[in-house]
Formats: structure tokens, C-alpha cells, sequence
């Protein structure tokens, strides 16, 4: 244990990209295939980067972070995931319940979560999806009761990042016939917390299914107003800076895979020459040049006017990730073509990315969701 | 009530949606006009042009209907008058 303090205060501070960089390579990215085959992010990790101050850096100076702007944050998760799209995935739900305190929080709620969730001494999760209800958050079922004063939380989330580990859960209840936000610490009695091993991608983000049943909460335990157009406003929000953290690790896959099919492609060889040196590798080898700058700049975009406080940063947010996400998937499988049979073992990454790049596709939004509120983007303009 | 403000709420919605003729005084949620991602758009909207934060307990809808109700929540908001 002391060793491991030591360790954590060796670690540098993360505060832009390049010291993301530097992190990401010397404490992820070379562990990652680890990661995924043990299914989980070692605590170790976690503590290094509590001492890196990389979980909530946007959080204003009093209250733990050092007031970070939306491009520079963008950037850092990029890094991340280009490491590690599970890392990438506790950090992006952890930033959601962050900043979803900052933003709609009373002064008492920030006192009370915002040093613990910018230290990374409680890590946040959050909880929208249920068995029967994902993209469509109208038709969630956990409900929040007033009861003595507070709440009673009853339900049932699936597919929950970091459920395994978190140590306060963004609860999105049904109360009072709309939905509101409701902050719920694990260790409250009625939290039952059950691990969901198994899955497509992202295997190391300790997936799990949390159940509630009969939770009491006190009344500071719902985070932001409960009603109707207010509570929306929380979901759209707060799923909005979900989507762009995703947006960005989705770009860190396609570098990833770009990477990883450079190096392998010049090592390789083929009738004695090196894939490279082939017209059809080249051709994908543009593609994912092409394809990473483009979805780069939209993140950045999309960050740029999050910065501003621009409304149109919503669209912006939404079309970056539709695309990065796509590209990551196009790309990711073109990276396991390129490396042939050894694209589908465990020693190179790119099966993993592969597998991770399919989960950008669906979380935080379904790309079908996505392409329904863009298109209609472009009838706005006419038909109202 | 800021006439300013009331003009500046009018032209984002307008600009949102050219084709539509909305007075100031209509109500935007029954013209259909809104859904989560325009009211948060709306919210955004308001606290950058006219520099000022949203508390809680004023988000409600009937803040929001129309652009005279919106200038109304800028002028309680606002510290000072708006001139821009």
C-alpha cells in the first residue's frame, strides 16, 4: 500500500494533452490488453490517476479542479482513449456525474461531492439505461417517492460503466410524473450491486447492473430541479458532455488504429516486400489518416463552442460523435484486416479495438438515434 | 420588461426556424416548436447573451413559453438593465 502512494505521487499532473500523452503511455496503454483480459481497471491505476488530478479538472480551483475548458478536456479523453476505451468510458461517466454537480447542483450539493469527485476519492457513474429502456429515456420505470421529507429510489439500471467500482451513482428516477436526477451513494442501504462480466466491448469498464429497492435518501438527494422542462434540460445536458467525451474517444481509437497499422504494415512482409508498400493497404492507411482529422476537428468544434457557452454546440456535439464513432468502427475493422490472423489473437490491440470501437456505435445515444435528430437538421429550415 | 431582450429571445427562435411567424407573445411548446434539445438550446442561449445563470427554481416551462416570457426572466435576472 505505501508503495503504491509512492508510486501515485511520482505520477505527473495531466493538464493538456501532452502530459495526457505521456501519461496514457507510461501507465495505460502498454497494460491495456490486461485490462480487457482481466475485465477490470486495477486500483492502482485508479489511484495514479486520482494523483494525475485527470478525473474532474474542469471543476472549478475551489472545488478541487483547476477550471479547465471543454477543448482541452476533449483532448485529454481523446488520449485516453486511444489508450484505453474502458479507462476512457469510467472517465467519461465519471465527468458526467462531475459536472452534472457543477451545473445544476445547490452550493451544499458541490460542498458535498465536488472535492471527493475532482480528487477522485468518489468516483461517479451514471445511471440512465434500464433492462427495458436504453436510447429512450421516456420509458424508464425507477421511480423516486417523497417520502419523510426525502426520497424512496426503486428500480432497476443495466449496463452500468463503472457500477462495479463507482462510489456515488446519477440516478435518473421517475418522480412526480417527469424524471429527475437523484445522487445516491452505493453504500445506502437497498443498493444491490451485480456485475455483468460478459460483454462485447469495453470489457474492462466494470459493467454491472445495480438494483434499488426501497433506497432512502435524504432530500439533498435530488440534484437539479424535478420538473418537467427542467429535468429534461439535466438529461440533455448532462448526456450532451457524455456524447462528447465518447466523440473524443472514438477519435483515440481511429489514432490507435492508425498507429497500430502503420507500425504493423512496415514490419510485415508480403512476396519479400512490406505491406506498406501495397496499394490497397495504402488506401486504407489514408482513409484512417483522413478520417482522424476530420473527426478531430469536429470534436474540437464542438468543444470550441461548449467553450463559448454556444447553444448550436448540442448539433455540433451530436455530429461529432455520429461520425467519430462510425469512422472508429469502419476503421477498427479494417485495422484486424490489415493484421490478418494475428488481428484476431490477443497479442496486438486492434481486436480490442475492434471490439470497443462497436460500443461507441451504440452508447451514450444509438448512431440510429443519432442520424434521426441530425437529418432532421435538415428539414428544420423548411418545414416549421 | 427589456424590449432588447425580447427582440434578441424573438430572433434566436426565428433564426431556429425561418419559416415560422412567431410573435412574441405565442406560445412556442404548443407550436411544437420544442423539444429537449431546443429548450436546453434556449437555456444555453440566454445565460450567454445576457450573462446571467438560470437558478433552479426558475426553470420552469412558463418561463420559457414565449419570447415576452423569457425577456421577463432576463429583466428578474439581470443585476441591471440590459442595453446592448
Amino acid at each position: 500500500m505505501t508503495s503504491q502512494i509512492l508510486d501515485a505521487r511520482d505520477v505527473e499532473t495531466v493538464f493538456d494533452r501532452a502530459s495526457a500523452r505521456r501519461f496514457v503511455d507510461a501507465h495505460i496503454a502498454p497494460y491495456a490488453n490486461g485490462f480487457e483480459f482481466e475485465g477490470r481497471i486495477p486500483e492502482e491505476l485508479i489511484e495514479k490517476m486520482s494523483a494525475a488530478g485527470i478525473w474532474a479538472p474542469f471543476l472549478p480551483v475551489e472545488l478541487g479542479g483547476i477550471g479547465m475548458d471543454m477543448v482541452t478536456l476533449g483532448e485529454i479523453h481523446e488520449e485516453v482513449g486511444r489508450g484505453c476505451s474502458s479507462v476512457r468510458s469510467l472517465l467519461t461517466v465519471h465527468t458526467m456525474a462531475a459536472w452534472t454537480v457543477l451545473r445544476w447542483g445547490t452550493p451544499t450539493q458541490r460542498e458535498e461531492w465536488g472535492r471527493a469527485l475532482a480528487s477522485g476519492e468518489a468516483l461517479g457513474a451514471f445511471c440512465l439505461t434500464e433492462p427495458e429502456a436504453g436510447s429512450d429515456a421516456a420509458a424508464i420505470q425507477t421511480s423516486a417517492t417523497p417520502s419523510h421529507g426525502g426520497w424512496v429510489i426503486n428500480g432497476v439500471k443495466k449496463w452500468i460503466t463503472n457500477g462495479q467500482r463507482a462510489d456515488v451513482y446519477l440516478v435518473f428516477a421517475r418522480v412526480n410524473g417527469t424524471i429527475g436526477a437523484f445522487l445516491v451513494p452505493r453504500r445506502t442501504p437497498g443498493v444491490h450491486v451485480r456485475p455483468i462480466p460478459e460483454i462485447l466491448g469495453t470489457r474492462a469498464s466494470m459493467l454491472a447492473e445495480v438494483t434499488f429497492s426501497d433506497v432512502p435518501l435524504g432530500p439533498s438527494a435530488l440534484l437539479g430541479p424535478a420538473s418537467g422542462f427542467a429535468a429534461g434540460m439535466v438529461l440533455t445536458g448532462t448526456l450532451d458532455l457524455g456524447r462528447y467525451s465518447v466523440a473524443t474517444g472514438s477519435v483515440g481509437i481511429i489514432q490507435a488504429c492508425l498507429d497500430a497499422c502503420a507500425a504493423y504494415t512496415s514490419r510485415r512482409t508480403v512476396g519479400g516486400s512490406p505491406l506498406r508498400s501495397l496499394q490497397l493497404i495504402q488506401a486504407k492507411m489514408s482513409d484512417m489518416v483522413t478520417d482522424v482529422r476530420a473527426a478531430r476537428m469536429l470534436v474540437a468544434e464542438a468543444g470550441r463552442l461548449k467553450d463559448k457557452g454556444d447553444p448550436s454546440t448540442i448539433m455540433a456535439t451530436w455530429i461529432a460523435k455520429y461520425f467519430a464513432s462510425t469512422a472508429a468502427a469502419v476503421h477498427a475493422s479494417e485495422a484486424v484486416q490489415i493484421h490478418g490472423a494475428n488481428g484476431c489473437g490477443p497479442e496486438y490491440p486492434v481486436a480490442r479495438y475492434y471490439r470497443d470501437a462497436k460500443v461507441m456505435e451504440i452508447i451514450e445515444g444509438s448512431n440510429e438515434i443519432q442520424r434521426i435528430t441530425i437529418a432532421a437538421e435538415a428539414y428544420r429550415e423548411l418545414n416549421q | 420588461m427589456s424590449e432588447i431582450a425580447k427582440d434578441q429571445v424573438l430572433a434566436f427562435i426565428r433564426g431556429r426556424y425561418p419559416q415560422a411567424e412567431i410573435s412574441d407573445s405565442e406560445d412556442i411548446f404548443q407550436l411544437g416548436f420544442i423539444n429537449s434539445l431546443f429548450a436546453m438550446e434556449l437555456v444555453m442561449f440566454i445565460e450567454k447573451t445576457f450573462a446571467v445563470t438560470i437558478p433552479n427554481d426558475e426553470l420552469r416551462i412558463d418561463n420559457f413559453r414565449t419570447a415576452k416570457s423569457m425577456a421577463e426572466l432576463v429583466d428578474r435576472l439581470s443585476p441591471v438593465p440590459v442595453e446592448v
